[in-house]
């Protein structure tokens, strides 16, 4: 090439490209210190032991690896060395395993990386002080309850969307808001409504606040399932895969370390994020093979978030102290053969109670005999029969461990543990056989707890009862019977037959007695409206029924003070009313609101996937929305915390609530005519536009015709309209009229 | 909606294909896949007469604004003339393929059909030459015009107002104008619908046309722009749609396709005539009856009574009493019709 040299050619670009890089790192090399102090004749045999103790521990180096630097002036060894490594992940492994490790009785290696001593060498030695993180204010995170209009929310799962709603007048059921979370389970309240919880693959998120924001993660990595405690303090997660810590990963208070390795349930801190303690699933001496469902939630929390207990089927239950996770007492509770344990839930007033104490405690007064103590937690157990000995139920206080009451029963199958939520009753639901164990009877045991020595009432029934529910703060409940011969056997298409009973206290006579009974319904769940009072039985997963029954059963009574004036003055069981039935193809899913005002049914894909959806309606059955969505998948009301005014506070409400009431009562007539006249405003401009197209669509159409279709148009005026007018004689006479 | 009466449920022995009323509105036509035509008294319900001949599934039924003549189109891939009052057959054309729908002008001088896309051979679009002198057998065999529509095949068509020009519906959801002279496609709206469109009916002055679809929804279109003017959004298939006369309503029928009806319950089925108005498109109401998916609707041209053609072989001709008339759900709003 003529006129062009070697040099004048740029190769730049194919320099860059082809660039090699050398791997000029020292990631790969480490100091280890503690090494003995030799001459030169004993080198050859430290570096071998050296690499022989490495590659005991399953690195494998060779001597050559290996650097020692000299002391010129003494002739001795400095006491360290080098060693360089195949890769970085063997140094990682060296360092893991051999810092610190005794190499013999006076030696021991201390090894760091390279690259960090050199760091370590570069630092600088001035203290800093380091910067104050400007204090910002965190989001209020139960702003919601502050809404004006006094709503509820409720969050929606469908696809891949979550959606947060009100749930208010028509104009007011907006959208709250609309999170862009991807790749999650599904989505979880937190008991008081202040978080909400996502599912990931990486674990778990909540997310509050008004922004919405994130609060808080929590890295248990393919998380399945997660159980609040009841005062959102902690959180239970827990995954099918046991915990396994890879090599490198991230180590703090907020992560697993190398001890939870093979256990499935974590327990974590919810303010901190710090993982508090982790548990198996597996019991050691389980039976392989068999293996039974696991029970959840896993971990049950006492109502006060004080002690979590964990249930050892057969040998014990374990009660664990809060914050610290340590067993209460050093020791587990030993009881043979226990199968199922419940705490017993705190009143509103133990509530009350509990927070007097503190206050107590805090001012530090000695005034104890003024107030009350609290009610210790309490928690009941069963036991099956076992030879020559009954089944037994025990109520246990804790943690004083006194035994408070216990009773035997006989030919039992299996115990149900039902705490009506005040923890003012306790049902123990008794499946029984006949001597001959073919057919089942129920039994109820009903313990009233509130009340000195414990007393225990038998409520006996010939059919199985299917389910069993408190009435919230009530003195009732309800039961679902069923005497079915399809009853366990069920199959496509059968629907079972039931009856549904309600029972209510006594007072006279201290015992429960049924209120009345419903018979031959399909209805198999009952749902307590959270605040009493009504009740909806619904068919739910069945295939060919799907009816909601709405039920009040005080209709007589008026509403002001009904608590208070509430003796038996009337017919025993006439104030039960059915108040409208309705009915919602295919729903899976039935849950009140926290005031109890409205219900919610919906049909989730997750069961099937017909006519996917889910619908409001008010106590009274009146379908508010319904609304059917492809792919819909959860419906959760955002559960309230408890209201904050004392007794006496809400006493008065009810007492002038017509005062109230009529504030609302304006502001509803105000809505409605806000909302018609924009409704009447929009017809009215859609009508306005729809007569204009028309009446340009006629004069468009009679100009071109009177163009185009002249002829037709002249053949349509050439119709006139004639009018014949036909005289027909059909007779004649004549008369002569005389004169 | 509760105002109704019925008069007459009509049997065919098979499913439903298409029903229309004369201009008049006192005959109702209807064909089934039992190769029948009937002609009903439609305020009555009694049966007039039969038509005869076909052999196949009748697909389609048109008849002219003097009720002398009607064409038929059907799966024996024929497509005939008869005369209304004696049920005889004047002349039969023979295609290659079935005869999916046919559609007389507005002056009685033209038909259009369609022919089904099968076998190798196109969907084809022809218009007929009417001979309405003598007896009506002297038809010409070949058609005036013939053009195959480019793209997605033809399942719906009407004349419109301006010369020469058709709309039809296709299988992919497009609504279009055909000038009939050449084929060419004038105007279309690709995303009128987003399934096959099922049925097309025009407004009594043709400026505007209602088109239901398998898409679970129905439009109306201006027919010059092909502008959507309207959406019907319900939660079925929609077999047919028609505009009541008189009253700013529109009637939606559909269904669940019949090959699932078996798996789901009556109630779900969703087989109900829907009353949406017009100008709103809101629901208005529904009338329940068929125990099938509804094939086809039409109403009377008077607007005082309407009829639905099911997939369960009924035919239910109902009129609207007076409270239909005096009802103003809306409140007094004139709207034009």
């Amino acid at each position: 090439m003529p006129g062009t040299t070697l040099e004048d050619i740029d190769y730049s670009d194919i320099e860059a490209k082809y660039q090699v890089y050398y791997d000029d790192s020292f990631d790969n090399t480490l100091v280890v210190d503690g090494v003995p102090i030799i001459d030169k004749s004993k080198l050859e045999r430290l570096l071998a032991k050296v690499a022989k103790e490495f590659s005991r521990k399953g690195i494998a180096i060779k001597p050559e690896d290996i650097f020692m630097p000299w002391d010129e002036s003494t002739g001795k060894s400095k006491g360290f060395l080098f060693i360089d490594f195949r890769n970085v992940e063997d140094a990682n492994l060296a360092v893991s395993a051999l810092h610190n490790h005794p190499f013999d009785a006076k030696h021991t290696f201390k090894i760091n990386r390279f690259t960090d001593i050199e760091r370590f060498t570069d630092l600088d030695e001035t203290y800093m002080e380091p910067e104050l993180e400007e204090y910002s204010s965190r989001e209020h995170l139960r702003a919601w309850l502050a809404d004006p209009q006094g709503r509820d929310q409720y969050v929606t799962y469908r696809g891949e969307d979550v959606e947060v709603h009100w749930h208010g007048k028509p104009s007011q059921s907006e959208l709250a808001h609309k999170p862009d979370w991807k790749d999650f389970l599904y989505v979880a309240w937190s008991p008081l409504g202040t978080y909400i919880a996502t599912l990931h693959r990486q674990g778990v998120r909540l997310w509050g606040g008004p922004s919405w924001k994130p609060q808080q993660r929590f890295a248990h990595p393919l998380v399945k399932l997660i159980d609040f405690s009841p005062c959102e303090q902690y959180l239970v997660t827990w995954s099918n895969e046991p915990i396994v810590v890879p090599e490198g990963a991230l180590q703090g208070p907020q992560y697993f370390s190398p001890d939870d390795e093979g256990n499935n349930i974590a327990v974590w801190d919810i303010k901190s994020g710090d993982l508090l303690r982790t548990f198996s699933t597996t019991n050691d001496n389980e039976t392989p093979g068999i293996k039974k469902q696991m029970q959840w939630p896993a971990l049950k929390w006492s109502p006060d978030d004080k002690f979590v207990a964990r249930i050892t089927p057969g040998q014990m239950i374990s009660v664990h102290e809060l914050p610290s996770m340590y067993l209460q007492g050093k020791k587990s509770l030993k009881i043979d053969g226990v199968v199922d344990f419940e705490w017993c839930p705190h009143g509103d007033k133990d509530k009350e109670d509990a927070e007097k104490d503190v206050k107590t405690a805090i001012n530090g007064s000695g005034s104890k005999a003024t107030t009350k103590k609290a009610r210790e937690n309490m928690l009941v157990y069963w036991t099956p029969e076992v030879i020559n000995q009954p089944a037994r139920v025990t109520l246990l206080s804790f943690p004083s461990r006194a035994i408070l009451r216990q009773k035997n029963l006989f030919n039992v199958t299996e115990c149900k543990l039902y705490w009506q939520n005040q923890g003012d009753f306790l049902c123990v639901k008794v499946d029984r056989h006949t001597k001959t164990k073919k057919s089942i009877f129920c039994n109820l045991e009903i313990f009233r707890v509130r009340e000195k020595d414990y007393p225990v009432e038998v409520v006996e029934l010939k059919d199985t009862v299917t389910d069993f529910s408190w009435e919230p703060k009530g003195e009732r409940f309800a039961i679902v019977s069923s005497s079915d011969p399809n009853l366990g056997n069920p199959g496509p298409g059968i629907t079972i037959k039931t009856d549904v009973s309600f029972y209510q206290l006594e007072h006279g006579k201290n015992d429960f007695k049924l209120l009345r009974t419903l018979p031959s319904r399909t209805s198999n769940a009952i749902r307590w409206s959270p605040r009493g009072r009504h009740v909806v039985l619904a068919t739910v997963g069945s295939s060919s029924k799907s009816e909601l029954e709405f039920w009040d059963l005080d209709f007589n009574l008026e509403d002001a003070g009904r608590r208070e004036g509430q003796t038996s003055k009337e017919e025993w069981g006439s104030g039960i009313q059915l108040l409208g039935t309705a009915d919602h193809y295919g729903v899976t899913d039935v849950e009140w609101d926290p005031s109890g005002r409205y219900l919610a049914t919906s049909a989730s894909a997750w069961t099937h996937t017909l006519e996917n959806g889910f619908a409001i309606w008010d106590f009274r059955g009146q379908e508010l929305t319904k609304q059917i969505q492809d792919r819909f998948k959860q419906f959760i009301w955002r559960p309230r915390p408890v209201t904050l005014l004392t007794k006496e506070q809400q006493r008065q409400i009810r007492k002038n609530l017509r005062e109230y009431s009529r504030t609302f009562d304006e502001d509803d007539a105000a809505e409605e005519s806000n909302v018609s006249a924009e409704l009447i405003a929009l017809r009215k401009r859609l009508v306005d536009e729809w007569n204009a197209w028309r009446a340009l669509c006629k004069k468009e159409s009679t100009d071109g015709r009177g163009q185009k279709h002249g002829k037709a148009r002249a053949a349509e005026e050439e119709k006139e309209e004639i009018e014949v007018w036909v005289d027909e004689v059909i007779d004649q006479i004549e008369e002569e009229i005389l004169e | 909606m509760s105002t109704n009466r019925v008069t007459a449920t009509p049997r065919h022995e098979r499913s439903l294909t298409q029903i229309k009323f004369n201009a008049e509105g006192d005959l109702l036509f209807s064909c089934s896949k039992d190769h029948i035509i009937n002609v009903w008294y439609s305020h009555n319900g009694e049966r007039l007469g039969t038509y005869e001949g076909n052999n196949g599934t009748v697909w389609t039924v048109d008849v002219d604004s003097e009720s002398r003549f009607m064409v038929s189109g059907a799966a024996d891939n024929t497509l005939r003339l008869w005369a209304v009052a004696t049920g005889k057959c004047l002349y039969t054309w023979e295609f290659p393929t079935a005869v999916k729908r046919v559609a007389f002008k507005d002056d009685d001088s033209q038909i259009v059909c369609i022919t089904e896309q099968r076998m190798g051979h196109q969907c084809a679009i022809r218009v007929f030459n009417i001979n309405r002198d003598g007896d009506g057998t002297n038809q010409s065999k070949e058609p005036l015009h013939m053009f195959n529509p480019i793209g997605s095949k033809a399942t719906v068509c009407a004349f419109t107002l301006t010369p020469n020009i058709i709309i039809t519906g296709h299988e992919s959801g497009k609504v279009a104008l055909f000038n009939i002279k050449n084929g060419d496609e004038v105007d279309n709206n690709e995303r009128a619908h987003g399934d096959v469109v099922t049925d097309l009916q025009m407004s009594k002055d043709s400026t505007y046309c209602i088109t239901s679809s398998k898409d679970k929804s129905a439009r109306i279109h201006d027919t010059k722009t092909l502008m959507v003017l309207k959406t019907f959004t319900t939660e079925t298939p929609l077999n047919s749609a028609a505009i009541a006369p008189i009253k700013p309503y529109v009637l939606l029928g559909g269904g669940q396709e019949a090959m699932n009806v078996t798996t789901t319950s009556l109630r779900q089925g969703k087989f109900e005539t829907r009353f949406w108005h017009k100008v709103f498109e809101e629901e208005v109401g529904r009338v329940k009856g068929h125990f099938g998916p509804i094939n086809t609707i039409a109403v009377h041209p008077a607007g005082t009574a309407y009829a639905s053609g099911g997939e369960d072989g009924f035919v239910r001709v109902h009129h609207f009493d007076e409270s239909y008339f005096r009802a103003k759900p809306y409140g007094d709003l004139e709207i034009a019709d």
